[in-house]
């Protein structure tokens, strides 16, 4: 375990940006997302949850694959690069972490995301731990904990330090290059922080959720409820939940028409749009209520399906705090209890 | 709310309505949601609190399209947004049993946050006859802020207590208005272009194309937005680069213009808190500048001054003039 | 470009297309076209088994997945069927021989010919344009004659200026060996003598045997109501392969458009056996 005070982490930011690319909650316009360091960024440590979540560092929200080029009859086609520049995501939490695996399982899987595979190569991520998970948390109920992020380095903010475990051979390295920064130190006070992050999210209201029913063999059964068609008059059919969610991982694959040619970019989209699955001769989910019904049981029950019963939910609770008409996955979850919803 | 909830089931049950479009109780104190009832045993989860900002007239272009009429509560600023609907052929006053509910501002979840108050595991004292302070108990123990200090940012510049479309009314208002709708406005004016720009594209470059804006907007209700369209470049769902985010808000907010009633939804939706009114606010104050005061949504008579033609009306020379 | 030094591999990338040049173009109906594709450099883009798709692309236009409906046995190109029926397609069919496409693929899982399809005889049910992806199966099997048992092809369209490929079916496959081709179009029409009706009436009435497998294609609407034939005849939902279309804009399996239930129509499909579909969410 090391330590470093925190009116020095300016210096640590400007170290590890000497040798790589750091990416890093900032506040812009009364917002904290996370974007490049500078020497003039607002860094915002103490921010529980940027509005995103910090995935477009392995995801971009937009991205170049190729471009195409038309000489006469003749067409060019020049790949976009990869990543190449080693980075470090400094400040995620828990569940943003566990959202990467969730992409993993995704990207990583064969046929391999280049594009994708080339920023988890390239990409250290430095994970805060939640010192005061908020109401809208429910991280818990996937096995997520706050008080431990499984990243390439967890770190604590305590009082007036910030503590430094490297966990990973990518953590070590990252040590390594700031290690004179570092100081060594004991694990009590982390113990004890541990101790009390755990405490609160016990305290939370969605802390004991029950994921009861919600599995990878619950198609059938979930998918011909009449209960969907109780929840999802109120979708504006918007993106925001797909947008701040850490797991969502649809794509559109476009093209930008340049005077130099035609690029070919991936750009975030949302199951919830209306023109999703809209083709040449039909749509296959044209109400709103298919398509809301097909977010929550890609994330509870197809996914898990297909990954050995991983949720594609970490309980972030963006959604529960974004959604423009008070509907989430919580309330999902509840309504199929028969609970209160 | 007890008296929302008896004259609903009154209404259902003497066939007047076929169903009820409120705000449905969530499963916090925070977070009810829109929602349809169509017996009595749905409308004892009817809520009417401090929460339900949700602007209801939007949902009554897909409610006109059913069989029967539909029993919508709005507020006063929401039934502006209704007239310009009718204004506008989108929902169908027959099909519409409106009752206007008192409001005392609407509450922001973000504002009382921002107060420095966390782990909140209930809000209470936000119904309507509810007292000045609201009552917020959190893992940490018992807080109290005033009512006036946790209200979305457009209820402090509330258009008033008037609902200017109803069948009938329940519920007192209260005046909620401490500051000049204008003012926000003419602070940005007083920029310079190059400020002005930079305040701007700061606050744009956030945008992330979630269309919650748009989707919101009783004002965007065509049934094929141009920007959903594959025909254009203008169709990225993504902010493709910062160009494209500039063009979706300024191209909407130019599209609303004349239209816009000013209800503040966009703004209360934005994820990333841009404050997209001020786009329409700008458009509403030159308006009332160049043809003389005017409210969109304020009668279901009057032209906008925008639709309609006089020998009075300004050059289009005046945007150069004015610079 | 740089070379990734941790990963030399990453310069390929699934979602990056070759070039394709157009070297020669059939005009099959009036709405429909087959499209030769080779390397610019000549020879073939890839190779494929029977039912797979790949992405074609005008840039600048758009993107779009088709079967490919030549055999992978054909070691010279390979070849696809486009019906004209929106904007990429439009515009695909005013592609001359020497314009040049974007291609990538193949993508998806084929129909088993080298497994469960082996040794058995094989009834093809095909209805418009859905002959495009059984075409590839059935020169694969005419190819690899010895290995499967007796091969029936039933195919109808709308009417006979609508039949797809129907040179290669009045030479070749009506001449081979142990082949039955039955052919019907949707209404009477000056010049045919052949059977008038619609497929899946016309099923019943030749009444087949059910010791066959059958690979189905063709409009949803057909696919129901020959599935319906087919068990009226006997068969079970397990003798019966067809494929799905739906929206696809990555082909493996990652973009999350054509996702029904846990499959992925682009990856896992497009071709599925009957009683898998159906135990897919009703989203088809």
């Amino acid at each position: 375990m090391f330590k470093i005070a925190k009116e020095n982490l300016s210096a640590l930011f400007r170290k590890i940006a000497g040798n790589r690319e750091l990416y890093l909650p900032v506040k812009q316009a009364g917002q904290v997302n996370f974007a490049a360091w500078d020497e003039e960024a607002e860094v915002s440590l103490e921010t529980l949850k940027t509005v995103k979540s910090g995935k477009d560092a392995f995801f971009p929200q937009c991205e170049t694959l190729y471009t195409c080029k038309k000489e006469g009859k003749k067409i060019q086609i020049q790949a976009a690069d990869r990543k190449e520049q080693d980075f470090v995501v400094f400040g995620m939490k828990a569940c943003d972490v566990q959202g990467v695996k969730v992409l993993d399982n995704v990207f990583l899987s064969e046929p391999v995301d280049s594009f994708y595979a080339s920023r988890r190569e390239h990409g250290t991520i430095v994970a805060l731990a939640c010192n005061e998970p908020e109401e809208s948390c429910f991280c818990k109920v996937f096995g997520i904990d706050a008080a431990e992020p499984a990243a390439d380095v967890a770190a604590w903010l305590i009082d007036g330090e910030l503590f430094w475990q490297p966990l990973t051979e990518k953590g070590e390295a990252l040590t390594e290059e700031v290690r004179e920064l570092l100081e060594d130190t004991e694990d009590g006070e982390v113990t004890e922080a541990k101790a009390a992050i755990r405490g609160i999210m016990d305290r939370l209201p969605n802390a004991n959720l029950s994921l009861e029913g919600w599995n990878g063999e619950a198609t059938q059964e979930k998918f011909d409820s009449p209960i969907w068609n109780d929840l999802y008059k109120a979708c504006l059919g918007c993106g925001t939940c797909t947008f701040v969610c850490p797991t969502c991982q649809c794509y559109d694959i476009k093209d930008y028409t340049t005077s130099n040619g035609v690029q070919r970019y991936r750009c975030w989209d949302s199951c919830m749009f209306s023109d999703f699955t809209m083709m040449a001769h039909g749509n296959n989910r044209t109400s709103q209520l298919q398509r809301f019904r097909q977010r929550f049981m890609h994330k509870l029950v197809y996914y898990p399906a297909n990954n050995n019963g991983m949720y594609s939910c970490v309980g972030c609770g963006r959604c529960v705090e974004k959604c423009p008409s008070g509907l989430n996955i919580v309330k999902v979850i509840k309504a199929f209890q028969g609970g209160d919803k | 709310m007890q008296e929302l909830m008896g004259r609903a089931r009154e209404l259902l049950e003497n066939g007047t309505v076929a169903r009820v479009l409120g705000w449905r109780a969530g499963d916090q104190s925070y977070n009810p949601e829109p929602a349809f009832f169509e017996n009595a045993v749905e409308l004892e989860k009817l809520v009417y609190d401090g929460f339900c900002g949700a602007n209801l007239s939007k949902y009554m272009i897909e409610a006109s399209k059913l069989e029967g009429k539909t029993l919508v509560f709005l507020k006063p600023c929401d039934t502006y947004s209704f007239n310009q609907l009718i204004k506008e052929h989108r929902v169908d006053r027959e099909k519409a049993y409106i009752i206007g509910v008192g409001c005392r501002g609407k509450l922001d979840m973000d504002q009382i946050r921002n107060q420095g108050i966390k782990g909140i595991l209930n809000v209470s004292g936000t119904e309507l006859q509810g007292p000045d302070e609201i009552t917020v108990e959190t893992i940490y123990g018992t807080k109290t802020v005033s009512y006036a200090s946790a209200m979305l940012s457009r209820c402090h510049v509330c258009k008033g207590k008037d609902h200017v479309i109803y069948d009938e009314l329940l519920g007192e208002s209260a005046d909620t208005k401490d500051a000049d709708r204008f003012d926000e406005v003419a602070a940005i004016e007083a920029m310079t272009s190059e400020e002005r720009f930079a305040f701007f594209r700061k606050e744009l470059s956030k945008c992330i194309r979630c269309n919650a804006c748009r989707n919101v907007c009783p004002a965007c209700s065509c049934r094929k937005c141009v920007f959903d369209s594959t025909k254009f470049d203008s169709a990225q769902k993504a902010n493709a680069d910062s160009f494209e985010e500039n063009m979706f808000h300024i191209i909407r907010a130019f599209h609303v213009a004349g239209r816009c009633t000013d209800c503040g939804e966009c703004s209360r939706v934005c994820p990333q808190g841009i404050p997209l009114h001020l786009f329409n606010r700008k458009f509403i104050k030159d308006i009332n500048t160049f043809y003389g005061e005017f409210q969109a949504g304020a009668d279901i008579q009057e032209k906008g001054p925008l639709t309609n033609y006089t020998f009075e009306d300004v050059e289009p020379g005046i945007v150069a003039e004015r610079g | 470009m740089h070379e990734c030094t941790c990963h030399p591999g990453y310069k390929k990338d699934t979602l990056i297309p070759q070039v394709g040049v157009i070297t020669d173009i059939r005009q099959e109906t009036p709405d429909v076209k087959t499209f030769r594709v080779n390397a610019p450099e000549g020879g073939k883009l890839f190779e494929h088994m029977p039912g797979q798709c790949a992405m074609l692309c005008i840039p600048g236009v758009s993107e779009g997945m088709f079967s490919i409906t030549s055999s992978p046995t054909n070691k010279e190109y390979q070849e696809f069927s486009i019906k004209k029926c929106g904007t990429l397609t439009d515009q695909l069919h005013s592609l001359e021989v020497g314009d040049m496409v974007t291609v990538r693929g193949p993508y998806g899982n084929n129909f088993p010919v080298e497994t469960e399809l082996k040794g058995k005889n094989l009834l093809f049910v095909a209805g418009g344009i859905g002959l495009a992806p059984l075409r590839s199966v059935i020169n694969y099997v005419l190819d690899n004659r010895e290995n499967y048992g007796t091969v029936d092809i039933l195919y109808g369209s709308r009417s006979a200026d609508d039949l797809v490929q129907l040179k290669e079916i009045q030479e070749v496959w009506m001449n081979a060996p142990d082949v039955n081709v039955y052919l019907t179009i949707d209404r009477e029409q000056e010049g045919w003598d052949g059977h008038v009706g619609f497929v899946p009436n016309y099923l019943k009435e030749i009444g087949f045997d059910t010791n066959k497998t059958v690979l189905v294609c063709g409009p949803p609407i057909m696919i129901k109501f020959v599935l319906q034939g087919l068990k009226e005849l006997g068969f079970t939902e397990e003798q019966v392969y067809t494929t799905l279309e739906l929206r696809m804009k990555c082909g493996v399996g990652k973009c999350g458009r054509c996702n029904i239930g846990s499959k992925y129509v682009c990856k896992d499909g497009p071709v599925f056996r009957y009683d898998e579909i159906e135990e897919l969410p009703p989203e088809y």
